[in-house]
């Protein structure tokens, strides 16, 4: 089999079936004459895309800083938090319960706090991206970082190894596939805390152009946006997906 | 001179959930040094938990524990440990599970590449330094885990059923290679001496292949049952492993196992 046909083999059917989706879409608006505002033909969302009267690269330049600045905060606390928690069980047994309180707060139900402490801006919008994306970070990262045989943890013993010796060279790269893993997990939570954060309190941004569509009704405004959105999603999902691909190439397969 | 290992009158009780388990009472037993000690037993009869008090990794509730002459009050140091998983890091090359132990102890790896590579040579594993451990059957595994073990010529090897995960045939044909590498490594060996070997087993068999004398020990709380010296030549081959001498071993064990267990 040739590399292409394999590749049809592989995203064929989705790519046949997001096909006559778009059709049945485009047939279903114009055959049932169903207006604009309500629900807009696959054509005029494309036309929005790069529609002259939204500042549509300042939007997506500012949602794309805050997703990443989100993913990057989640990742390095959810890693130091991790870390914190396997280093020693009184670290653990102080943190775990804490913890678990925030992560069982609904963390969109917050986010109006975040704008009367910090107000309008980049920084709250990538706080509540961060805060719902970080704690399976951590959990995995505890996790990944504790998976070790106990002979092989002997084997540490027998040798001397200190402690840090014994993170350095078994459990930090043991526990990379379970981080990478939770970050496909935090890719997805960071764009949603980041759009949830300019619903709220923003007047920039892929979010805000949404909530303005309302009032103006300019419903292929808001499916360009979130086009867009879910085009960033993609990106940053891929990039953690690729840096699994070169950080942990031994658990292809075993850690998805 | 003392002998290598030297135990007396070792107990073993530790806490689980049912309570309290003895998994060891009153064993004392020494090894002298080039020795290849076998010890058999049901399982439970605490031969493992033996092996990890004389490598210090466990403490002994009652009686002393000397290696080298010096009681045990911690891991010790120059040993080598096989366990019966390969237990390697699976994203590390063979070359680099095998030199781990220099990286653990804090040494140059590249001081030991060449002794490394020596090793996977010694054991037909020359052209998968590179490979990663998945890319290896089983026995090829547990080769490169001996080799680990052998890194840093440890005068005491202690093999925890090291080959009882593997097939028959793979079983056989690791126990020749390790009496050829106990040979060979041994000459080469600190001083040129061989490498004293405790070695547990559930095998019978392979006990009386591969030992000079093999501790039959009882179902838990473990005893020693039974001290069988195997008298049969060196170096062993296929044929001493089939011979009537080697079988009449073998049925001595079984029926003292039986006994115990039964009694």
């Amino acid at each position: 089999m040739t590399r292409l046909t394999r590749a049809f083999g592989r995203y064929g059917p989705s790519l046949v079936l997001f096909g006559l989706l778009l059709v049945a879409w485009q047939l279903a608006v114009s055959v049932l004459g169903i207006r604009e505002y309500l629900l807009p033909s696959p054509w005029s969302v494309v036309e929005a895309l790069t529609g002259g009267d939204i500042a549509w690269t300042r939007h997506i330049w500012i949602t794309s800083v805050e997703i990443f600045g989100a993913f990057v905060l989640a990742t390095v606390v959810g890693v130091l938090l991790g870390t914190a928690i396997a280093w020693s069980d009184i670290m653990s047994r102080a943190l775990m319960p804490f913890l678990v309180f925030v992560n069982t707060l609904p963390k969109v139900a917050v986010a109006p706090l975040f704008l009367i402490w910090l107000g309008y801006g980049i920084v709250p919008n990538v706080l509540i991206g961060a805060l719902i994306g970080f704690f399976p970070v951590v959990i995995n990262t505890a996790v990944g970082l504790n998976q070790i045989d106990q002979d092989m943890l002997d084997l540490g013993r027998v040798f001397n190894a200190p402690k840090w010796r014994v993170f350095a060279k078994i459990r930090i790269p043991n526990a990379f596939p379970y981080i990478l893993s939770a970050l496909k997990v935090t890719a997805t939570a960071a764009v949603v805390g980041v759009i949830v954060g300019e619903f709220i309190a923003s007047q920039r941004g892929l979010g805000y152009v949404i909530i303005t569509t309302q009032s103006s009704m300019n419903t292929p405004v808001a499916f360009a946006a979130l086009v867009w959105i879910s085009i960033l999603g993609l990106l940053l999902f891929g990039a953690v997906a690729a840096l699994a691909r070169y950080l942990a190439p031994w658990a292809e397969g075993s850690e998805q | 001179m003392a002998p290598v290992i030297a135990l007396d009158r070792v107990g073993m009780t530790y806490a689980a959930d049912s309570g309290l388990v003895e998994a060891l009472r009153d064993v004392s037993l020494t090894v002298e040094q080039g020795e290849f000690v076998a010890l058999v037993g049901p399982s439970g009869c605490g031969k493992s938990t033996l092996l990890r008090l004389v490598a210090g990794l466990r403490a002994a509730t009652t009686g002393t524990i000397a290696v080298n002459g010096a009681a045990v009050r911690g891991p010790i140091r120059a040993v080598g440990m096989v366990f019966q998983a390969p237990v390697l890091l699976r994203w590390r090359s063979i070359l680099d599970n095998v030199l781990l132990p220099a990286e653990l102890a804090g040494l140059d790896p590249k001081a030991h590449r060449d002794r490394a590579l020596a090793l996977l040579e010694l054991v037909g594993l020359a052209d998968f330094a590179a490979k990663r451990p998945a890319e290896l059957s089983g026995g090829m595994q547990q080769r490169a885990s001996l080799c680990r073990a052998l890194l840093l010529d440890p005068p005491l090897l202690l093999m925890d059923e090291p080959f009882g995960a593997l097939d028959a045939m793979t079983r056989d044909e690791m126990n020749l290679e390790l009496l050829r590498v106990w040979g060979e490594a041994g000459g080469s060996g600190q001083g040129g001496v061989r490498k004293t070997i405790l070695f547990v087993t559930h095998s019978i068999p392979e006990a009386v292949f591969l030992a000079d004398r093999i501790i039959v020990m009882s179902a838990r709380p473990g005893r020693i049952a039974m001290v069988a010296p195997v008298a049969l030549p060196r170096p062993r081959t296929v044929e001493i492993r089939t011979s009537a001498e080697a079988g009449r071993l073998a049925l001595a064990i079984y029926e003292a196992l039986t006994r115990r267990v039964a009694a």
